[in-house]
């Protein structure tokens, strides 16, 4: 029972933390791209799409992951380019994601889905509960802890990382000092759109294997909150995002047993929950002015 | 003056015709320089004469329309910083290009090959500041470092890619006379190993005292080549300005009044993690003082400006009084209300919004201290545009501000012209009390010395004055007293002749007597000697 | 090939006249090259969409309906993002109006008095407005991000409306149906004319537009917003409170947006259900940029969107395509209008080639 619950809530806690990881890179640039949602979505028709048609997961996969960057160019063409305002931008970004995936996954509903089958470890994937948890997964699992490990080493240890922090910082000094800030803010746009991409394909190729509209349901909205959970630092986004993916499942839990409270309190949980967070970690306002990027939202127009 | 010919033929960098638009406006205008190995090189100029412009167009962050740059004997084009590091010059910004949330360290390395690990620069720059004389530490964060210790980071980090060249876009505007001291020993080092210098400044006599060859700019133009050596700063005054700009008068013993602004053991908490705390700071301004606050950027001058506007109260009310009455509490209106103007530093953004029109900026100080002229309809208090607008005229033209069109937005002024406006905007209700921080940062001479003879004469007539400024020269020419803010502590107050630029420079760097609080005449007198 | 932009001097006039025509025409020639990637004759298929639905009477009925709410909300949040507070969470304060407005119809049905609309109303506006003071009172007393308080608090008003009308409200004669009573006819907005469903929606939107449209130009409290809205620092050496601006403007904006909920469901609907609304609280956000978040533009925008609605439910009946074309198209015009609106404050120089370029030096 409680492995069943644990893998239950790894599955759901995987898109989060892709989402959140894609993300923390890009605002680590300076850039806010409130349109988690949107590329989310895209990522998620795009991943169905494909693997309905190749008949192959992994296909799809890959296809989210384009889908999910190809829209956040969008984004960053607007933002970046033609320094159009990022809240905004943002939001539109999520409303037009919302709107084109119903388009184009108008005749994906109600199609069974193809379903990305867990890689299983030898040997490891037999150790008695650690084993089915950790080492029976499918390859989104795997690619979150990656991606964890990887963008923690990238923005602190890798040079470029370092770039994209100083960007963040200050991107008038980036610029004098020669760094290219619009470009490398186009590379930070485009891995948060892979990795929302990425979030989405695991929704409808491992977490329900269907096609439903606007079936991110809010959860790119709960991985921008989780970037602020995380203090912009890659361990914690990994942290929280187990702890929004836990509450999210438990309730579900709490439904079927029904505890006595109505069903539509405990789905708002997700959400108030969010709420709690984002009030613990933001209400000392010296923390979060020394850890958010001094630059995130600010545009920028270099002068020739 | 040494033959250009000769001079050029073999130097290390020159320049012809150089040109940069922005716009239709010509920042640069066929702009021709040489620098010669091993020589200090004085850019000489006004704010706004195209000096950053120029060394930009060099550092390779801007791209000029026309011209050419010769380094070494062979045409070169500069596409970026990088370029220019690979070349051998080396840039010290005005505005520093840092990183606060970054190590020193870090910083450093993101203008180095990428290759080098981060451990072998922190090494490097540790040993390289030793030899300067530059001390720093690779693994502090730039956000608790002073403004000298920035500096020093920005050196190190051009010294580190061996230029033969250092650009020094005003480096001593941040600094103490003795920190000023010890930057000029580093570049008559660099001097001695053969490197050049481009040092750009409007300080006269600082470019008298150390450099070899001067170059001066107006309105995009090279207006003169000299020695500045063989001349005065008069001549060089007249090569910067044009004309002659009018001298400041004042009297010299004024009459000193009533007590019309004072502090009180005023101590005020950091309000951010990059802020500065004010410590018990004491102050007051009889009418007819100017009392001029020197210090370096960065110890506290916002804050206190902030304190004693009550655009941030404070806790104590009696710590702050105006006119005889407690307002450690009140906000900033109702400190207007009493007589007060307040002028910040930040011109965009702060005492104006930079894309709202004039008159907008207007009522942006005085909506509440004007009510009765600039609103009607009671409660609903509906905007009299027109009586706004007449206001703002009067005021553009008892300042001379000159503008494009009749109301235009405060960001299409020079700096120069929205400083006149927005003192002009303070001076128009006759304040009794008037408080400026940095009044002719980043402005012309001309608008500087119209602003700074308006400060003397709002005093004359009998108003109490406080100028915090960074510009010592500023300081002399305004104060009837003088005080040193250093590190959120504010020294007692001197009479301006009793106090040499020394002991000034001393007091900016924190040296302290024990006797600060004691205020009587004789004290300061003996201190001052 | 590269873009560059130059800020001008100050904000172009003409430009912001353009801007929002622009992007309505980009709009077009990218809703027709969809219609064509769908298989349909892109002209007739724009006729149907956008042309059709408003040569019957009956129909611009539909289109001040559907108009009513947005411009409502718009006209709010107009100021709320005026002020630089981002309020996106207008569905979820439209639904709580609505269901604080329904408290008397629903609960005290029997009470009949020309009274009951006027305090449905006043208590609709109520609801909105407290509702959106809560992302207000953790923006102020916690620092919170508004942009994600207000947000996730729509998920929560319509959970707790679905509740309601499953649980304590659902009415006992409805067939097991989720839905409340069927208001009295003291607690439903009449219809305008006899011609169709129009009902005082769009007179409550019109007159909010002019009247904060009147605060925005003339009064003190506008230019508060304004001032507030581009630097917080400039605001506060006026004397004004960014504090009470993030009450004001939330509250405002909750208000309308709650006015405009309990509108819809007093006029159009007549009695509450699980889903009271297509997403207007979303749709205004739109509606409030093509409107470059000037009141009398948002009139004329909302329109638009409107528009947009009818259009999409007339070409799913005509020429057989998914009203969810209706969403691309609202996505689309903000997309655009966001990059005409560059326009206004820049002038756009697009270079081919690198190198320096001769447009620049010809002056």
């Amino acid at each position: 029972m409680l492995e069943a619950i644990l893998l239950t809530i790894i599955t759901a806690s995987t898109p989060l933390v892709i989402a959140a990881a894609g993300e923390l890179v890009t605002e680590r640039a300076g850039v806010l791209n409130l349109g988690v949602e949107g590329m989310m979505i895209m990522g998620a028709v795009c991943a169905f799409g494909a693997a309905h048609v190749t008949g192959y997961p992994v296909v799809g996969l890959v296809a989210g992951i384009l889908g999910g960057a190809l829209f956040s160019l969008l984004f960053g063409f607007l933002t970046l380019t033609l320094v159009a305002n990022q809240v905004a931008t943002g939001l539109a970004l999520t409303l037009l994601g919302l709107g084109l995936s119903g388009q184009i996954g108008e005749s994906f509903v109600g199609i069974p889905g193809v379903k990305l089958q867990p890689i299983v470890f030898p040997l490891l994937s037999d150790i008695p509960f650690v084993g089915p948890l950790l080492f029976r997964q499918d390859l989104t699992f795997y690619l979150s802890i990656a991606l964890i490990i990887g963008v923690h080493w990238f923005l602190f240890k890798s040079r470029t990382g370092l770039k994209i922090r100083a960007i963040g910082d200050s991107h008038g000094s980036a610029h004098a000092l020669g760094i290219n800030v619009i470009r490398t803010r186009y590379l930070a746009v485009m891995f948060g759109g892979a990795c929302a991409g990425l979030a989405g394909a695991q929704l409808s190729l491992v977490y329900t294997p269907q096609w439903v509209e606007n079936m991110s349901a809010g959860r790119g909205w709960i991985a921008l909150a989780l970037v602020v959970f995380a203090s912009w630092r890659p361990a914690r986004v990994l942290a929280g995002g187990y702890i929004f993916g836990a509450v999210g499942i438990l309730q579900l839990h709490a439904q079927a047993f029904g505890i006595g409270v109505p069903s539509q309190f405990l789905s708002m949980l997700p959400y108030a929950v969010t709420i709690v967070v984002l009030i613990i970690i933001s209400h000392n306002r010296r923390t979060t002015l020394i850890n958010t990027p001094a630059c995130l939202g600010k545009p920028f127009v270099p002068d020739r | 003056m040494t033959d250009a010919r000769s001079v050029e033929a073999g130097s290390l960098l020159s320049v012809r015709g150089l040109t940069k638009y922005f716009g239709s406006f010509a920042a640069c205008n066929g702009i021709d320089l040489s620098i010669a190995p091993g020589e200090i090189h004085a850019l000489l100029g006004e704010n706004g004469a195209g000096k950053s412009t120029l060394v930009k167009m060099l550092f390779g962050v801007l791209q000029p329309n026309a011209g050419d740059i010769v380094w070494g004997g062979s045409s070169v084009s500069i596409g970026s910083p990088g370029e220019a590091r690979a070349l051998g010059i080396g840039m010290v910004f005005q505005h520093f290009s840092l990183f606060e949330a970054l190590t020193v360290a870090e910083n450093i390395a993101l203008s180095l090959d990428p290759r080098i690990p981060l451990a072998k620069i922190a090494e490097e720059a540790a040993s390289l500041s030793k030899a300067y004389g530059l001390p720093l530490d690779p693994n502090s964060h730039v956000a608790d470092l002073s403004v000298g210790e920035r500096q020093r980071i920005e050196i190190v980090r051009a010294l580190l890619q061996n230029p033969k060249l250092i650009i020094l876009d005003e480096p001593t505007s941040v600094l103490t006379p003795q920190e000023a001291d010890r930057l000029f020993e580093t570049l008559f080092k660099l001097k001695a190993e053969g490197r050049s210098v481009l040092y750009i400044s409007h300080r006269l006599e600082e470019v008298q005292r150390i450099c070899d060859r001067a170059t001066v700019l107006r309105h995009g133009k090279v207006t003169g080549a000299c020695d500045p050596k063989q001349e005065t700063p008069a001549s060089l005054a007249r090569m910067m300005v044009g004309a002659d700009v009018a001298a400041v008068h004042r009297e010299e013993a004024p009459q000193l009044g009533d007590v019309l602004i004072e502090a009180k053991g005023l101590s005020v908490a950091a309000r951010t993690p990059f802020a500065v705390a004010l410590k018990n700071v004491s102050l007051t301004v009889r009418s007819g003082e100017v009392l001029a606050i020197a210090g370096v950027a960065g110890n506290g001058q916002g804050e206190l400006f902030d304190a004693l506007s009550g655009e941030y109260p404070v806790a104590d009310d009696a710590s702050v009084s105006i006119r005889g009455q407690a307002v450690g509490r009140t906000g900033i209106n109702g400190r207007r209300l009493l007589g007060a103007g307040f002028v910040p530093e930040e011109r965009h953004g702060h005492a104006a919004v930079s894309d709202m029109s004039l008159s907008d900026n207007l009522l942006l100080s005085r909506s509440r201290s004007d009510r009765k002229s600039f609103l009607s309809g009671g409660l609903l208090s509906v905007i009299r545009h027109d009586a706004i607008r007449e206001t703002a005229r009067r005021i553009c033209g008892e300042m001379d501000v000159r503008k494009s069109g009749d109301d235009p937005n405060a960001a299409s002024l020079s700096g120069g012209n929205l400083q006149k406006f927005i003192i002009g905007r303070e001076l128009d209700r006759k304040p009794s009390v008037l408080i400026v921080n940095q009044p002719t940062w980043g402005v012309d001479a001309g608008a500087a010395s119209r602003i700074r003879q308006a400060l003397i004469d709002l005093a004359r007539a009998g108003s109490a004055v406080i100028v915090i400024s960074q510009d010592l020269d500023e300081i002399f020419e305004v104060a009837t007293n003088i005080a040193v803010i250093s590190e959120g502590k504010l020294s007692p107050s001197y009479p301006a002749g009793e106090l040499s630029l020394e002991r000034i420079g001393l007091l900016m760097g924190g040296i302290h007597d024990s006797t600060r609080h004691d205020q009587s005449a004789q004290a300061e007198a003996a201190l001052a000697h | 090939m590269r873009i560059e932009l130059e800020r001008r001097g100050s904000a172009s006039p003409l430009f912001s006249v353009i801007s929002p025509i622009l992007s309505l025409l980009l709009t077009l020639v990218f809703g027709a090259i969809l219609f064509w990637l769908l298989g349909k004759g892109p002209l007739s298929a724009l006729y149907s969409f956008f042309i059709d639905p408003l040569t019957e009477v009956w129909s611009l009925h539909e289109l001040a309906i559907k108009a009513g709410p947005l411009i409502l909300i718009a006209v709010g949040l107009s100021v709320a993002y005026r002020s630089n507070n981002w309020n996106i969470g207008a569905e979820g304060q439209f639904t709580l109006g609505a269901i604080t407005g329904s408290i008397l119809p629903v609960l005290v049905p029997s009470w009949h008095s020309p009274l009951v609309l006027p305090l449905m109303m006043v208590m609709g506006m109520l609801g909105g407005a407290l509702f959106a003071a809560i992302p207000a009172l953790l923006k102020t007393r916690f620092n919170t991000n508004e942009i994600l308080t207000s947000l996730m608090l729509v998920y929560i008003a319509q959970l707790f409306l679905d509740w309601l009308v499953r649980g304590p409200w659902r009415d006992p004669k409805g067939f097991n149906f989720p839905r409340s009573l069927d208001f009295s006819s003291d607690a439903v907005l009449p219809p305008l004319l006899d011609s169709g469903r129009a009902h005082a929606s769009i007179i409550f939107a019109l007159l909010a537009a002019v009247l904060i449209w009147f605060m925005m130009r003339y009064m003190l409290k506008g230019f508060e917003v304004t001032v507030l809205g581009r630097s917080e620092r400039a605001g506060r050496f006026a004397g004004f409170s960014s504090r009470r601006m993030v009450w004001f403007s939330l509250m405002l904006s909750g208000a309308l947006a709650g006015l405009a909920g309990i509108s819809e469901v007093s006029g159009s609907i007549g009695h509450l259900q699980p889903s009271i609304s297509p997403g207007y609280g979303f749709t205004a956000i739109i509606v409030a940029f093509l409107g470059r978040l000037n009141p009398l533009g948002i009139i004329a925008s909302g329109f638009v969107l409107a528009l947009t609605y009818l259009g999409g439910e007339a070409a799913q009946l005509s020429i057989g395509i998914s009203d969810k074309v209706t969403r691309v198209f609202q996505g689309l015009i903000l997309f655009f209008v966001l990059s005409c609106d560059t326009l206004i404050l820049y002038r756009v120089r697009i270079i081919f080639g690198a190198g320096k370029t001769l447009a620049e030096g010809k002056h």
